[in-house]
């Protein structure tokens, strides 16, 4: 008798579940189903944009500064991201590749980064000075909106020694650029730092990048330009939005913001509507950046920030 | 097997969901009837196969435990185990999809997921400036936000960042918290919160006629919201956002957003009255959730889920975080990622955090390249007294 009331119960539970798998398998196939075909949609572009483009006098040329390890990881998304609005765009290596990348003659390694920047200079200014007339250094992890930066750069002049980015104070007393954040050099900018090194005005006095180029910007007489906006909001940032943008409680400058030239507000008031850069963006956040730039958008929405109608309202009271 | 592969055969004819019924059942007459009758069991197949009906599925499956009955006198305890296991199970997913639905409506079997689409530039453009100057002042939100004092953070979040562009947002809670105002309803149970919520906005809805229900980790973006329903009438029954089907029934769900029209939620609250369609504690072995309950119980009134889509198709309504998205757009379209990933005229976005929440507000109501103008045929004004959009 008991052996069949064992073999009873196994029938029992086998039924059991394999039924039960059965149902559950069929209502999973069903919304696995809808759910993916949301995500398949290669769409014609929709432009329904029209561009009212700064005056086409401003021509940027941007180097990437990065290596063969982070080609892959890296610097393919900024490529598929950003890069694509640059005027001219030369990804900085030690190694040539198809990528495509420039050689230059120096090794990989965060003690030759100001040797990769006098070379990746040095060569720009010796193939492309007339090509463009402002030059834009950034990392492999920078976002930056090109046009957002043409836009100031428009109502500069190039053949002035002027040098842009996000401006720190110490070290150097007019301040010196961040590095991860890009920083950018007009065409009279970089012909005097070329002239520098050919001189022997500027050397290779430090390894720190971005203070060192920042030592010879300040030798040969270029200036730091202000790029905070109308309502005095950042453009360029040295770390991702999050570290500028979540309101705070009154506070002493955390360490992140310790090195900043002009005072840095915290929250809503951070950062400009015409965000020109971020650091340490790494792929994904490429991606959703420039979701949230060029794609995601209110519908119809009367932007608070109108800058160009400040502008006027100035003249007119002027 | 070879009754099997005959009622497959004949099933796989009608839809795909059918046919998986016909075949678990049929399934169970050919251990059953030991293939002993091939016609009888097509025939019972085509029963089922053609009425949508629980009902029929009922009656084969006690025609199944007689003939099992006949069985178990016939030996084969492991037979028999599996054959009462089986059935039982049957039972069981039977009086869980079963107690409030007998049949299904007028729409017959199989509907594929219906769609709203926004309206496309075409269409607006055909409307005069008057006609579309008097649809975008009528067209008011009003925002149902169901909160909870155990996610504080994320209710004021909700508070400070997209619920300021409803017309009307107002937050419901399950009990009082001493740090922010809301319109306690005193009630732990969700779907008992969720009917009490909607009541509450119907009653005092003024002339707005449509109405956005969310929890606070989701972000929503109510300008894209009026535009996706910005030419639909509000005194016909609309219940949108991301619709998915549990098995029979196609529902909304909650996390991506739930947009009723003032007929729905009007029609809503009068079956709410009704304790047999809509039972306010529910009454099934186990419980719906209660976005599922909410889809029952519309469906009653002949409202059906309906996703929510731009004019390319895409959907609009989105359970996930952006980055979720683009992540998986990434392994899936590695040369087009944003573009394959997400609408630019999204509406919700899901499971945010509170630091994410405060980083929207800015990627969608500030961050953008100088120069775009998209000349839209409306315009929204940012509301008053707000820094951060």
């Amino acid at each position: 008798m008991r052996p069949k009331g064992v073999t009873f119960t196994t029938g029992l539970i086998f039924g059991y579940l394999s039924l039960r798998l059965l149902l559950t398998s069929m209502f999973s196939i069903e919304t696995e189903n809808r759910l993916h075909s949301y995500n398949i949609h290669t769409e014609a572009s929709q432009k329904n944009s029209s561009a009212e483009s700064p005056p086409n006098s401003t021509q940027i040329l941007c180097w990437i500064m990065t290596g063969p390890k982070n080609l892959e990881l890296r610097t393919k998304h900024v490529k598929q991201t950003w890069g694509k609005h640059c005027h001219h765009i030369l990804y900085m290596s030690s190694v040539k590749t198809d990528f495509p990348t420039v050689e230059l003659n120096v090794s990989e390694g965060r003690e030759n980064l100001y040797w990769k920047t006098i070379r990746a200079l040095q060569y720009i200014h010796q193939h492309y000075q007339d090509k463009a007339n402002w030059f834009l250094k950034a990392d492999d992890d920078t976002f930056v909106v090109i046009e957002n930066l043409q836009y100031i750069l428009s109502k500069l002049d190039p053949d002035k020694p002027l040098y842009l980015g996000r401006r720190f104070k110490r070290f150097i007393s007019q301040g010196y650029m961040s590095g991860g954040a890009g920083y950018v050099l007009s065409k009279e900018a970089l012909r005097r730092f070329v002239k520098g090194f050919q001189t022997g005005r500027c050397t290779h006095f430090s390894t720190i990048e971005d203070m060192a180029l920042g030592k010879c910007m300040e030798t040969m007489k270029v200036e730091p330009v202000d790029t905070r906006d109308l309502k005095g909001r950042q453009t360029f940032h040295a770390f991702p939005l999050d570290h500028y943008i979540i309101r705070q409680l009154q506070r002493p400058r955390p360490w992140y913001l310790i090195y900043d030239y002009y005072v840095p507000n915290e929250g809503p008031n951070c950062c400009s509507d015409f965000i020109v850069s971020f650091h340490y963006i790494h792929a994904v956040q490429q991606y959703v950046l420039e979701y949230f730039t060029y794609h995601l958008r209110p519908y119809g929405y009367s932007y608070r920030f109108k800058p160009d109608k400040m502008m006027e309202a100035n003249l007119k009271t002027h | 097997m070879f009754g099997l592969l005959v009622i497959a055969h004949v099933c796989g004819q009608r839809k795909t969901q059918n046919a998986w019924k016909c075949v678990t059942a049929g399934f169970f007459y050919v251990i059953l009837r030991q293939m002993r009758d091939i016609s009888e069991i097509s025939l019972a197949c085509e029963a089922l196969c053609q009425t949508e009906s629980s009902l029929m599925l009922f009656r084969s499956v006690s025609r199944a435990s007689a003939a099992a009955a006949i069985m178990l006198s016939d030996g084969g305890s492991f037979m028999k185990g599996m054959i009462v296991g089986g059935l039982f199970c049957l039972v069981l997913s039977l009086l869980g999809s079963f107690s409030p639905v007998t049949e299904s409506g007028t729409d017959g079997n199989d509907h594929h997921h219906h769609h709203v689409k926004a309206a496309s530039k075409d269409e607006l453009q055909q409307l005069s400036d008057s006609r579309l100057q008097e649809l975008n002042n009528q067209l008011k939100v009003y925002c149902v936000v169901m909160v909870q004092p155990k996610s504080l953070v994320y209710w004021a979040t909700a508070l400070d960042t997209w619920t300021k562009h409803c017309d009307k947002a107002e937050f419901y809670t399950s009990e009082v918290s001493k740090a922010l105002e809301a319109i306690d309803l005193n009630e732990k149970d969700d779907w008992a919160r969720l009917r009490k919520a909607l009541k509450h906005a119907y009653e005092n809805a003024g002339d707005i006629r449509w109405f956005f229900v969310a929890q606070p980790n989701t972000f929503a973006i109510i300008e894209n919201l009026k535009y996706l329903v910005l030419t639909k009438d509000p005194e016909q029954p609309f219940y949108l956002g991301k619709a998915v089907k549990s098995g029979e029934l196609e529902y909304v769900e909650l996390n991506s957003g739930i947009v009723l029209s003032y007929e729905a939620l009007k029609r809503l609250v009068n079956v709410f009255q009704d304790e047999n369609k809509c039972p306010e504690r529910g009454r099934q072995l186990w419980k719906l959730s209660d976005d599922k309950q909410l889809a029952v119980c519309l469906k009653f009134t002949g409202v059906f889920a309906e996703n929510g889509e731009d004019i390319h198709g895409k959907g609009l309504f989105n359970s996930k975080t952006v980055d979720s998205l683009i992540s998986e757009s990434m392994k899936q379209n590695p040369n087009n990622v944003v573009k394959g990933c997400c609408s630019d005229l999204a509406v919700t976005f899901s499971g945010l955090s509170p630091n994410q929440m405060q980083v929207m507000m800015f990627g969608v109501y500030r961050l953008r390249p100088y120069g775009h103008d998209f000349h839209d045929l409306l315009t929204f004004f940012p509301p008053k007294g707000s820094d951060n959009d």
